[in-house]
């Protein structure tokens, strides 16, 4: 079970939170001018990286709010916190394989 | 004295202190300190057990929980307990414990046929055997278990309490021998928060189980009592004894689970019998130490073949001589720390076989120098003795290892004690993912680098054998952990002791018998699923090489003890097999739990009803009252339908529904969800999120959306009423309140964060009741100030007004296609308004109906239920519902309407079903076919969503999903049941069944 540093409510025990998937994958401004595969892409389609990855968290049972955590999906280890509508944080990926 | 083979004094039992218990029904005497293993072997009993396939006599292994044989069935119905390993068993007092592998009888055991049958059992009998059919694996399994005894689960439910507990520290330490005592010294000392585990009832590790070993000066046995009394007087070290570390999790999360009272034999009541300890902490030191190894020889697996450091711990920690004459079988230095101690204890060690060709080391060059015969380059090569050995072969290793040379001499003993190395436990460390090295000194996995954070490993379990480097590396590690948690480290040196590791050895992995591998003798490597050498053989010959196949074809490490004793012996044989390293060959993967953990300890608390919180509604009491009969609908309690002098649900239904269309029904509506959504940009984002239009509806009107999820499929539905300028209130369907607060909050905080919006949940602030039928208006204008005038109030509109004196808000909406108010007062009200309503209702008739009676009216009307005629794949289209859906503007979900595949026209399509036979009621669920064919499989179009006798309309109706089914309207159609009926049906014109012109609602 992860332990989650919420911006807002400080470290938390995974179960309080729900993931919501890979971050940074903004909604179309103009779904109607996409193809069906780029639609696809959106709605379906995530890269599932062994290494750093960018993951959307909820702490949805404790302040409901949401915000962008960078982990390694093999170590688990959380390498940065930071808000919804930051870029990511400058990290190098190859150091995360 | 407990038992003849008892020793008159020593060791760690209370000599004084006589219990008795009964093993398959006689009794006999331990003592207080015994296990249930040592009480059993003070009584001469190796014998416990038979093998899982071959039923083949077995005999107690070990001293501890690597155990393999000797599996206990514990106690009497209820508190009666399968699979526990007598070398764990604390003994109590009228203990009463059964042998569970062997059936009918230990003694007589028909099972052991299966030894002559042996050739039909190899490696991969369950795949080769049991493949096919399915129904003949049925027959076999039951049989096969009942053979195998595996351990009875006890009939009644559990009568003791679990607890669960949280708890935070700097520092875990897992383990208390000498290693895990200096690391919460030295982090304790530092001023650490520390929790030590240790599954034991006695701090100390391998000390208890050796004699002699000295510390600063001191016996060990001072020194670990005086290192237990500074843990005890370190205000922020707590020592959890009897409690097991079972998993290791991410982030330093621990399982760990304390027994508190099994060793008790009168529990008292306020205590749990196990506690479930969830742990999390910043820095963990594996002290775990490790496990001997057995050597694979001929028939190893005869009853009085034990580990060497099991006959140590029984002679020394528990007094007793495990045999009066025994052999030694070693390729390392430690075998002849039981050669000695056994022959200090007064058991007559007839030879120690060392299968190394100049046995050395500090413990040999002792047993040297006391006259022990040792037989250096030689291996045991034959067992003999069915119930318990009589007799061992002894025979010169050729130079390889591979073969015997010369004439077997025959040594009668009845002990053989076999050492064949040390497997550190790194099970915790792998369950965290850390990866693990081959030292060939040792001939032993060792932990490498750690995945996570703040693990480190300490003494044996870390490959430090000496007692002096556990010491110094406990105290170093424990030291390290503090520091990392930001504590200065206090001055204190770590405690002295020699240094006596176990080294050389001569690995040898499998050793060669009299006959070819698997003629006449077994060579076992896991002896609780009885896997032998030549099973693993087979394998690789039958093509497995990756150890975790070969693992699965055979079962090797596969049974309760997970292969704590084989595992690394399998390896090593598959290694010499496939001619590869042993570390190529790889290891298989550690799971939790490290030992079997009770399931009460998941439970605890959480049974009756504490398993899930209920809700109820501020009405709830009335319905009791009321005769109602509740169902569950997510975590509330609905009043389902209300039975009247005995009706049953059939007749107390068709009353509700038809009460509703003649005059008039209420209905406890307050489950659904309410979510008031607030801000200038209230109306956009409706818009944005339903699927039709929003910017124009006017305060106090009322409009149904359809809510989908990005996919294009039905998420929810419900009604909207605009409160007031920037004030909507939003229902929910009951099940999906809290999923569509989140759909709402994730698009509010991610996607959209320049609006200004703001939810709420308010579902349990209010007190919802629905008002249906002709007499509705009447009534309401009875009791309530508000203009219910047509004009004033029309369908779909909103009014805030006062019913019953409170105030409360009215909507005119429906669901029942009658004459409807939606009455939402503030939830502590609840109760008195519904009793004002149904009180002065009486005049009309009022009559409460329920969740069923909703259903049928809706049903009537052609009203959809998310969930049920939906499942996730659905469209509004599929639903007929495309007057709900805008054409002009996007909203979640529009695009994904648009893909090519939603437009198939075989999509599955809800329509409505009539039974040809009116009286028939389809099953709900009901699979539809076009044809029948005499038996499944045959092509299936859809299923039958909701289906209900209507009383209003004289007949059964149904709504269904079904393949292109908007084009089917008037073929007739199947339901093939389970019990052989086969219901036909014709596809309706339409799903609304009743006043489809909607007269009524006006
Ligand atoms: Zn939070």
């Amino acid at each position: 079970m992860l332990l989650i540093a919420c911006p807002h409510c400080g470290p938390r025990a995974e179960s309080e939170f729900h993931c919501g998937g890979e971050a940074h994958i903004e909604r179309p401004k103009d779904p109607a001018s996409l193809s069906d595969a780029e639609w696809a892409e959106f709605v379906f389609l995530r890269d599932n990286i062994k290494g750093l990855v960018f993951e959307r968290w909820n702490h949805a049972h404790g302040c409901r709010r949401w915000f962008n955590a960078a982990r390694d999906s093999v170590t688990y280890e959380i390498l940065a916190i930071y808000p919804m509508g930051s870029p990511p944080p400058a990290l190098d990926p190859r150091r995360y394989v | 004295m407990a038992g003849r083979m008892r020793l008159p004094q020593g060791g760690f039992v209370a000599h004084d202190e006589l219990l008795t218990f009964t093993f398959n029904g006689k009794t006999y005497k331990g003592l207080a300190g015994d296990t249930l293993a040592s009480a059993l072997l003070a009584n001469g009993i190796h014998m416990v057990g038979r093998s899982f396939k071959y039923h083949r006599p077995r005999g107690i292994v070990s001293a501890g929980g690597e155990e393999p044989n000797a599996l206990m069935q514990v106690g009497d119905d209820p508190r009666s307990e399968p699979n526990l390993k007598a070398t764990q068993v604390e003994l109590v007092d009228g203990l009463k414990a059964k042998s569970q592998n062997a059936w009918p009888s230990l003694e007589f055991d028909v099972g052991a046929l299966n030894g002559l049958a042996s050739r039909f059992l190899p490696a991969g009998f369950y795949y080769k055997t049991f493949m096919w059919p399915a129904s003949a694996w049925m027959t076999y399994e039951h049989f096969i278990r009942r053979a195998a005894g595996l351990g009875v689960s006890p009939r009644q439910r559990d009568p003791d309490r679990y607890d669960k507990t949280f708890a935070h520290c700097d520092v875990l330490v897992v383990g208390g021998g000498p290693a895990g005592l200096a690391a919460a010294l030295s982090a304790g000392r530092a001023g650490a928060r520390v929790i030590l585990a240790e599954q034991d009832h006695l701090l100390g590790g391998a000390l208890l189980n050796t004699q002699g070993e000295v510390i600063d000066g001191q016996p060990a046995r001072d020194w670990i009592a005086a290192a237990e009394a500074e843990l005890a007087a370190l205000p922020e070290v707590r020592v959890l004894k009897r409690t097991i570390c079972y998993a290791a999790f991410d982030h330093n999360f621990f399982g760990l689970v304390e027994s508190v009272t099994d060793h008790l034999p009168r529990p008292p009541e306020n205590l749990p019998r196990k506690r479930l300890w969830k742990l999390r902490t910043k820095q963990v030191v594996y002290c775990a130490g490790a496990i001997e190894r057995p050597l694979v020889f001929a028939d190893n697996d005869r009853p009085g073949v034990m580990t060497a450091s099991a006959v140590q711990s029984y002679v020394n920690r528990y007094a007793l001589r495990p045999g009066r004459r025994a052999v030694v079988f070693t390729n390392n230095d430690s075998g002849y720390g039981a050669a000695l101690d056994m022959k200090a204890a007064g058991i007559e060690v007839a030879a120690v076989v060392d299968a190394r060709q100049v046995p050395a080391g500090p413990l040999t060059e002792r047993a040297t120098a006391l006259g022990l015969r040792i037989l250096g380059g030689f291996a045991i090569v034959a067992v003999e003795g069915a119930r318990r050995v009589k007799r061992v072969r002894v025979a010169e290793l050729s130079l390889d290892g591979k073969t015997v040379t010369g004439v077997p001499e025959a040594i009668d003993c009845d002990l053989v004690a076999s050492s064949g190395g040390w497997n550190p436990t790194v099970h915790l460390f792998c369950q965290a993912k850390g990866k693990l090295r081959w030292d060939d000194e040792h001939a032993c996995f060792l932990p490498d680098a750690a995945m996570q954070t703040g693990q480190q490993s300490a003494g044996a379990a870390n490959g430090r054998f000496g007692l002096g480097s556990c010491l110094r590396e406990g105290t170093e590690a424990g030291a390290a952990a503090a520091a990392a948690c930001g504590f200065a480290p206090s001055d204190t040196a770590a405690s002295q002791a020699e240094d006596r590791d176990f080294l050389p050895g001569r690995w040898i992995w499998l050793v060669p018998g009299e006959h070819p591998l698997g003629h006449k003798a077994k060579h076992f490597v896991d002896q609780q699923n009885d896997v032998t050498a030549a099973d693993l053989k087979l394998a690789l010959r039958e093509g497995y090489r990756s150890i975790e196949h070969v693992k699965r074809y055979t079962t090797t490490g596969m049974a309760t003890d997970q292969g704590k004793m084989g595992n690394v012996n399998a390896i090593g044989i598959v290694a010499d097999e496939v001619g590869g390293h042993l570390p190529e060959v790889g290891v298989t993967t550690f799971r939790p739990p490290y030992t079997p953990v009770t399931f009460g300890v998941f439970a605890g608390r959480d049974v009756d009803n504490l398993l899930d919180p209920v809700r109820r509604t501020p009405m709830h009491a009335w319905h009791e009252r009321n005769g109602a009969l509740f169902e569950d609908v997510g975590q509330w309690r609905r009043a389902w339908y209300y039975p009247q002098h005995g009706e049953d649900m059939h007749a107390a239904v068709n009353r509700e529904v038809k009460a509703v269309r003649d005059s008039l029904g209420i209905l406890d509506a307050t489950t659904l969800g309410k979510i008031d959504i607030q801000g200038p940009d209230a109306a956009e984002f409706l818009n944005r999120v339903y699927t039709n239009a929003w910017l124009k509806l006017g305060i106090g009107r009322c409009r149904y959306g359809l809510m989908l999820k990005e996919d294009g499929m039905v998420m929810d539905d419900g009604v909207t009423t605009r409160l007031g300028e920037k004030h909507y209130l939003m229902t929910t369907t009951t099940g999906n309140a809290a999923a569509v607060l989140g759909h709402l909050e994730d698009y509010l905080q991610t996607e959209w964060p320049d609006l200004q919006v703001y939810l709420t949940s308010v579902t349990e602030q209010f007190a919802t009741m629905t008002l249906s039928g002709p007499s509705a208006r009447r009534l309401l204008a009875d009791v309530s100030d508000a203009d219910l005038s047509p004009e004033a109030l029309p369908h779909m509109a909103y009014t805030a007004a006062k019913v019953a004196g409170v105030p409360a808000r009215i909507f005119r909406i429906s669901f029942t296609g009658e004459l409807s108010y939606e009455i939402n007062v503030p939830a502590s009200f609840g109760m008195a308004v519904w009793q004002t309503l149904t009180t002065a209702g009486e005049r009309y008739g009022i009559t409460p109906y329920g969740t069923e009676a909703m259903h049928v009216l809706r049903a009537e009307k052609g009203y959809i239920i998310v969930g049920q005629e939906t499942d996730g794949s659905v469209t509004p289209h599929d639903l007929g519902m495309d007057w709900a859906v805008s054409k002009t503007k996007d909203f979640v979900g529009r695009r994904s309407l648009s893909r090519e595949d939603m437009a198939r026209p075989d999509r599955k399509q809800l329509v409505g079903l009539l039974t040809k036979d009116p009286k028939e009621v389809l099953p709900e669920g009901a699979q539809l076919v076009e044809k029948v064919l005499p038996q499944p499989p045959m092509p299936m179009l859809g299923h039958v969503t909701s289906s209900y006798h209507s009383p209003n309309c004289g007949r059964s109706i149904a709504m269904a999903l079904v393949k292109g089914g908007l084009a089917r309207k008037g073929e007739t159609l199947f339901a093939p049941l389970g019990d052989g009926r086969t219901i036909a049906c014709v596809v309706a014109d339409t799903c609304v069944f009743f006043d489809p012109e909607g007269e009524r609602l006006k």
